[in-house]
């Protein structure tokens, strides 16, 4: 007990050293701020973008030699047949890589076709490229981490699920953390939103989405960085899964409330189609934005505050910056879990409507 | 005099701020008043805040 005390002044001493350091490292003249904080802004753009090869971390040498950390991804492309090669070619980006005859580089994350090894991006006036663009199958960051964490769902759930016909039933190992939250989402999100009568039959979607999202998002807080749902194609994606679900399982009421809504009067009803029409719609955008905008906007906050870290020339300003990034970095790890859980609520939610059944009559 | 576009952006940001504080106002008097419905609501407040966020966000994205 006595020896837990003793080490809170030594911590907080280690801090503050770390602080002042930090902030004598920037006692430069006015230009090399402005240069910290447009490499801080770069740096995040850089952290929200997908790219060709997973890189943890660089760091220039003494030597001027920029040292990356991480490995090469394959690049598969389609541009008149298949062309697969690793995205070490591309040199993190500062070279063209030459492929049977046919040159590609990487502008803004994304690969262009150029004309020869010193082919550059022409653009037009509003900074878009011109050059023609191969459409790309490539194994990217994100592509990468998606396929690790569905990897590790289905090993982990299938463990899970062999444990239970072995044991009896009873749960063990990972098994008895995860339990309560499959509980959690079938008789608090399934249970009350799509009705005892049907919601099983859409458990394995909601269970995947949930646990999807909730183990993306907390791999997006780690400091490998990948941060897969603030693409909005993967949010996309996912809101268009809960679209075509919510659709195809709609049931006679569930069209009859869209196209010609019971109880009230014709000329409201003509109103109403369309909006109701439009409204099937805008539930899953609000679905896809939600999630990617949530998730943008608290990295892009976090990330601002810790570069405030290194911009605040003196300690004061950069240890309070440490606690609010620290208290910042707690509110996303909630948050992660409460889009996880928001995500899977809605979907529910959109579920029971299109299998709800009316027994009563037309009045409400 | 031309408003920049971050000025209503910040305007939307208030009305989100206050619309989601009177929701969990709200939430924390409705548990108050009756504890064992506390779940119930609690899911209920999470979906109202979750719809006026996606609002704040529209907006911070439309600058």
């Amino acid at each position: 007990m006595r020896r837990k005390i003793s080490l809170k002044p030594i911590t907080l001493f280690l801090l503050l050293i770390t602080f002042v350091s930090f902030g004598q490292e920037g006692h430069g003249d006015g230009e090399q701020k402005t240069d910290l904080k447009t490499e801080i802004k770069e740096y995040i753009q850089h952290h929200l973008q997908d790219s060709y090869d997973f890189s943890l971390t660089s760091y220039t040498k003494d030597s001027g030699e920029h040292v990356y950390v991480g490995f090469p991804l394959p690049v598969i492309l389609w541009d008149n047949g298949l062309k697969v090669f690793s995205s070490s070619k591309f040199h993190h980006g500062e070279s063209v890589a030459e492929v049977d005859g046919n040159f590609y580089k990487v502008h803004h994350a994304k690969i262009y076709k150029v004309d020869g090894v010193h082919g550059e991006i022409i653009e037009d006036d509003s900074h878009h490229a011109t050059n023609e663009k191969p459409l790309d199958f490539s194994i990217t960051k994100n592509v990468f981490l998606i396929m690790m964490v569905l990897s590790m769902m289905f090993i982990m759930f299938r463990r899970m699920a062999s444990g239970y016909q072995k044991n009896g039933g009873m749960p063990k190992g990972l098994g008895r953390i995860l339990e309560p939250i499959v509980l959690y989402v079938r008789d608090d999100i399934a249970k009350p939103n799509i009705g005892e009568k049907h919601y099983k039959k859409y458990m394995s979607y909601l269970l995947t989405v949930f646990f999807f999202v909730w183990i993306v998002n907390l791999f997006g807080l780690t400091p490998i960085g990948i941060n897969v749902t603030n693409n909005i194609a993967i949010t996309f994606c996912l809101a268009m899964i809960t679209y075509f679900i919510t659709t195809f399982s709609g049931n006679k009421n569930y069209w009859k409330h869209i196209f010609w809504m019971p109880g009230v009067p014709v000329p409201m009803k003509i109103i109403l189609a369309p909006i109701e029409l439009l409204g099937t719609i805008i539930k899953p955008f609000s679905l896809m934005i939600r999630l990617y905008a949530n998730i943008t906007a608290g990295h892009i906050v976090l990330m601002s505050i810790i570069g405030m870290m290194f911009v605040f020339h003196n300690w004061i300003g950069s240890s309070l910056s440490f606690v609010l990034a620290f208290v910042l970095g707690l509110l996303e790890l909630l948050v992660a879990a409460l889009q996880a859980y928001i995500f899977t609520v809605l979907s529910a939610l959109y579920f029971g409507m299109a299998v709800e059944e009316h027994d009563h009559d037309e009045a409400h | 005099m031309e408003i920049p576009a971050i000025v209503g952006a910040g305007l939307v940001v208030i009305g989100a701020g206050i619309g989601i504080g009177r929701i969990g106002g709200s939430a924390m008097d409705a548990i108050a008043r009756q504890p064992e419905a506390t779940g119930k609501i609690q899911t209920a407040m999470l979906i109202a805040a979750a719809l006026i966020e996606g609002i704040g966000f529209a907006a911070l994205f439309a600058v």
